[in-house]
């Protein structure tokens, strides 16, 4: 669904991705590991339009998505949840979910948005509770719970998440990616998760990609993952069994 | 006594209707970018003087100078960000703000040029005998001015807060990466909000010149009193520029009433000065909001 073809990205003169390829089947749920500064939210930022690639290939379904504006990328049917989750602050919670649905809103679509805003609700009790807050005086994790309705108010048939469970109490880290797990299946979505917790990131995904200073380390299902010894070594940490 | 009292009163209230106006002006760029554009003042000038223009010069209906006035200002709005806004690939407002009062010395430049340095002026509105109240005389005209005012007021109110447009266009300003993502087209949201802000501040500019009168170099003191009026409210605050507007308005008019028509002019600044000494996020704006806009 969603394919890279040696892409080369580009700060200036530092070389930040190298050649990488990878790809994305639908319904899957893919994970990107690595340590800071590897290259995740770059790779993120630019499969959404944010950076231009200096080489290389983007593709989502049938379209070439390579040099396409963020907005049409969102049209397409990729949304990002992206890192540190960017809620608009000073908005409330129930704006946040309506701009979240921004290119769908014309005055037909209305009834149809006010219906996905209240199964964001249902999927997130809590932001029911607090539509009329401002969306900056949310705790991090509820914060992380309106980027991602707010993504999902798009109708995306993919979602681009960068570390959601960045910190994170354990357990609230724990609980949003389980909900991941169950939106891809409720929603039959394509998702893939950047994550720097390999451990739990591999727990729900079908497969994954290690990134090492803007490369492809090593690539493979979930489970060869997890089994990988040089994995092992540096992203489950020593004690992995 | 209070004749007179009434009589600064209504003067003040209808300059200080165009301070709101060109205050909202500023809000709408600042709500959008968190740029502040000074060359807010010189699109009140363009108003005055391309109605005289139209009107005028060309005998074009009343109707059609107005449109004509409002569409050409909005379309100098356009050419000034696409030209010298959208090309900075700057982060750092300062460059950008510095731009925009370079763009309002070339703008002034060009109105010399063309309109010279006399004032200008055309008929009120409406024809017809003043009102009286209270002894105190008030034009037809300036009851268009507040009327027009009010109404643009309501309508930017309405499109910000009502609207998905309105709040999106607030999104490119809280963060305009979060914006890009959830598909709103941001560089055009950016150019929208010039092209509103002028739009404003020509109509302002159109109502006030049957009373004022209009010269090449009046932008500069009215973006300071427009920038006055919308620090006052809390940048980004509509209700906050009106009342700031209509409060430095009426405080000019009978400053230069009861003590001295030359002190004027200081009574903005001596409100900018003591409001960002004292308040610097407005008499309505709060601190934590603020803070929530990281900025
Ligand atoms: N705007 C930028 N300008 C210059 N260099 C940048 C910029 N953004 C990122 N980089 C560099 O690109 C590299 C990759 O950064 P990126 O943010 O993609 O890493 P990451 O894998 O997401 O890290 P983390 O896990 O800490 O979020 C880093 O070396 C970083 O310093
Ligand atoms: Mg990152």
């Amino acid at each position: 669904m969603l394919k890279l073809k040696n892409v080369d990205i580009f700060y200036g003169k530092i070389h930040a991705i190298k050649r990488v390829s990878l790809h994305v089947d639908e319904g899957k749920i893919v994970a990107l590991i690595g340590a800071n500064g590897a290259g995740k939210s770059t790779l993120l930022k630019t499969i959404s339009g944010l950076h231009r690639p200096e080489q290389g290939a983007i593709s989502f379904g049938d379209s070439d998505i390579t040099r396409m504006a963020p907005e049409d990328i969102v049209r397409c049917g990729i949304s990002q949840v992206p890192e540190r989750a960017h809620v608009f602050k000073p908005m409330s919670v129930e704006d946040n979910l309506l701009l979240g649905a921004y290119h769908r809103s014309s005055r037909s679509a209305q009834t149809s948005i006010r219906h996905d805003i209240d199964r964001v609700y249902d999927t997130f009790p809590v932001l029911r509770e607090r539509k009329k807050q401002l969306a900056g005086t949310l705790s991090g994790g509820e914060q992380q719970m309106l980027a991602i309705g707010r993504a999902l108010m798009a109708k995306p048939k993919m979602l681009l998440l960068d570390e959601p469970s960045m910190g994170l109490a354990p357990i609230i880290a724990r609980e949003i990616l389980t909900m991941i797990a169950h939106l891809r299946q409720q929603l039959g979505l394509t998702v893939l998760l950047v994550e720097q917790n390999a451990r739990s990131a591999l727990r729900i995904a079908d497969s994954g990609y290690v990134l090492e200073t803007g490369r492809i380390l090593v690539q493979g299902t979930a489970d060869d993952l997890l089994a990988n010894r040089d994995v092992q070594r540096a992203y489950l940490g020593r004690d992995a069994e | 006594m209070l004749t007179v009292f009434l009589q600064f009163l209504f003067s003040g209230l209808t300059v200080g209707s165009v301070y709101a106006l060109v205050g909202m002006g500023f809000n709408i760029i600042y709500n959008a970018t968190s740029i502040i554009n000074l060359a807010q003042g010189e699109f009140v000038v363009i108003g005055g003087l391309l109605m005289w223009f139209f009107l005028e010069s060309c005998k074009l209906p009343f109707l059609l100078a107005v449109a004509l006035t409002i569409l050409s200002a909005g379309l100098v709005a356009l050419i000034m960000e696409r030209l010298t806004i959208r090309p900075l690939k700057t982060n750092d407002l300062l460059i950008m703000i510095m731009v925009t009062v370079a763009v309002a010395i070339v703008m002034r430049g060009l109105l010399m040029f063309k309109f010279g340095k006399e004032p200008y002026s055309f008929a009120a509105f409406t024809e017809g005998d003043p009102l009286v109240i209270g002894g105190a005389v008030i034009q037809l005209q300036t009851l268009w001015v507040l009327g027009i005012t009010g109404t643009c007021i309501l309508a930017l109110y309405a499109f910000f807060n009502l609207t998905i447009a309105g709040k999106a266009m607030r999104a490119c300003s809280f963060d305009p990466t979060a914006a890009s993502l959830v598909g709103i087209p941001v560089s055009r949201m950016i150019m929208f909000s010039f092209i509103l802000s002028a739009m404003v501040g020509a109509i302002g500019g159109i109502a006030i010149t049957p009373i004022s009168l209009m010269e090449y170099d009046k932008g500069p003191m009215l973006a300071v009193k427009g920038f006055c009026a919308a620090m006052m409210g809390g940048l980004g605050r509509g209700r906050g520029a009106v009342v700031g507007g209509l409060t430095i308005g009426v405080l000019e008019s009978m400053t230069a009433g009861y003590i001295h028509s030359g002190l004027k002019d200081a009574v903005a600044l001596l409100i900018l000065l003591s409001i960002l000494f004292f308040r610097p996020a407005g008499l309505f704006g709060n601190a934590a909001m603020q803070r929530l806009k990281g900025h």
